[in-house]
């Protein structure tokens, strides 16, 4: 009997303790409060945060960029998301969310209504955003064409279906602090703003553990495609040769130092950073020129 | 039975000649064009080396490397993409089928990139700052035909 109680105790206790820790933490609505958003500035947000990437339908090119209808499959070992439509329209998109919603989506995972977001949303980079630059974005994705198409349900099977899972994901592996913890310069540390927070590079350059997790020990040291075939390259001074400058035109023109472009999920992101400024880019550079080198591993 | 052997080691030496064929053997059409995007490389390498601040901006060097890339993104492509020469079909080509189905738009691809590389032609020779302007135009135009018609490599 005394057993029976012990163990209904403990069961009691886990329980409250699983509730504890999934619970669906925001990031406080004061965080955003008072903010004035500035949608010219929220385009370069726009632009480094690589939302068009996957929140503009499949395929789309030039204006159709703008339309962030979603449908983008995103491949993982954990099952297939499909990105959401975040135009504007108040009923099938966000037009309806406040700048405290917009945050607490991008910095805490958390959507309106208290439910956590799988992190194939990328907060575990934008957590370490400037809540004005939320603001900024929302300020200008309230500026984009509102699409109506319906969201596509996520592909993903059990256990992975218990969003409540994630509240202990969350406790695991987001975290705000810098990778690179010691940005010298001023030009630095908007590198390390733009790599490490908006432009999200490590969701995809950095390998991940058994749990979903980024290893940040071997941070942009290359990664396993979750899409399938080849490996996303190593980024670090380990894996990449090219200077400074040919970072920053690669960044622009997508031309690689042997003047190829790349096709594949880099186009994308090219099609963003090419509407950054020559210093952004220049930023971007130095930082990755600044990160420990990792040695790519024998492939 | 002998026939049927006979048969069966026939079709196997074909298939084994045919295999080697396509690994040893280089397809004319697709070195042909495989060369193209080669010199399409080498002027862009002037090119770009002066948007870089690697090279001395030289308006008679820029000029003649962008007039050269726009004469060869200009060049009638047709032959160098027979049909069959897709990387589903044989070796040596990140073609993707893509660009010989219905719905394709290579044409319009190709448009693009004749009307950058003939924009960056007419504004070389200004400065280096029409450089640095033009090839992002240029770098769109190649990228834009090769995230829809080329095999991933990374």
């Amino acid at each position: 009997m005394k057993a029976f109680v012990t163990l209904l105790f403990l069961a009691v206790l886990g329980g409250a303790v699983f509730w504890y820790v999934t619970r669906p933490g925001t990031a406080g609505a004061e965080t955003y409060a008072g903010l004035t958003g500035d949608a010219a500035r929220g385009e370069t947000v726009f632009w480094a945060g690589g939302c068009a990437s996957c929140h503009a339908a499949p395929g789309a090119e030039g204006e159709e960029r703008l339309v962030m209808a979603g449908g983008t499959a995103l491949a993982s070992s954990f099952g297939t998301f499909y990105a959401p439509n975040i135009s504007p329209d108040p009923e099938a998109g966000i037009g309806g969310w406040s700048v405290a919603d917009l945050g607490n989506a991008m910095q805490a995972g958390v959507a309106p209504g208290g439910a956590h977001l799988y992190p194939a949303f990328p907060y575990t980079s934008y957590t370490k955003a400037e809540p004005q630059d939320i603001a900024d974005l929302h300020a200008f994705m309230a500026t984009l064409p509102a699409s109506d198409a319906a969201n596509k349900a996520h592909d993903v099977g059990f256990p992975y279906t218990i969003r409540r899972l994630l509240g202990g994901w969350k406790s695991l592996f987001l975290d705000d602090a810098w990778v690179l913890t010691n940005a010298t310069t001023d030009r630095l540390a908007r590198g390390r703003y733009l790599v490490e927070a908006l432009g999200h590079c490590g969701e995809c350059h950095t390998p991940r553990n058994r749990l979903g997790g980024l290893d940040t020990a071997n941070w942009l040291g290359g990664a396993a495609n979750p899409a399938g075939e080849g490996r996303i390259p190593n980024i670090t001074p380990g894996g990449l040769d090219w200077s400074e400058a040919d970072i920053a035109e690669y960044l622009k023109s997508g031309f690689t130092p042997e003047f190829d472009v790349a096709g594949g999920e880099m186009a994308e992101v090219v099609q963003n950073t090419a509407q950054l400024s020559d210093e952004d880019r220049a930023s971007i550079a130095a930082y990755l020129k600044a990160v420990p080198a990792v040695e790519s591993a024998a492939q | 039975m002998k026939k049927l052997f006979l048969a069966t080691a026939a079709l196997a030496t074909l298939g084994m000649t045919s295999a080697a064929i396509g690994q040893d053997q280089k397809n004319p059409a697709v070195e042909a064009r495989q060369s193209l995007m080669h010199l399409y490389a080498f002027n862009l390498g002037t090119l770009g080396a002066m948007a870089k601040g690697e090279m001395e901006y030289d308006a008679e060097a820029a000029q003649a490397a962008a007039g050269n890339l726009a004469k060869l993104a200009s060049v009638n492509q047709m032959a160098m993409w027979p049909e069959g020469t897709d990387n589903a079909s044989i070796e040596g080509t990140a073609a993707l089928p893509a660009i010989w189905e219905d719905g394709s738009d290579i044409g319009d691809k190709v448009q693009a990139l004749e009307e950058a590389t003939a924009a960056l032609a007419d504004t070389a020779g200004d400065g280096v700052e029409a450089i640095q302007a033009g090839m992002g135009a240029v770098g769109g135009a190649c990228g834009a035909c090769h995230k829809a018609y080329r095999a991933s490599n990374n």
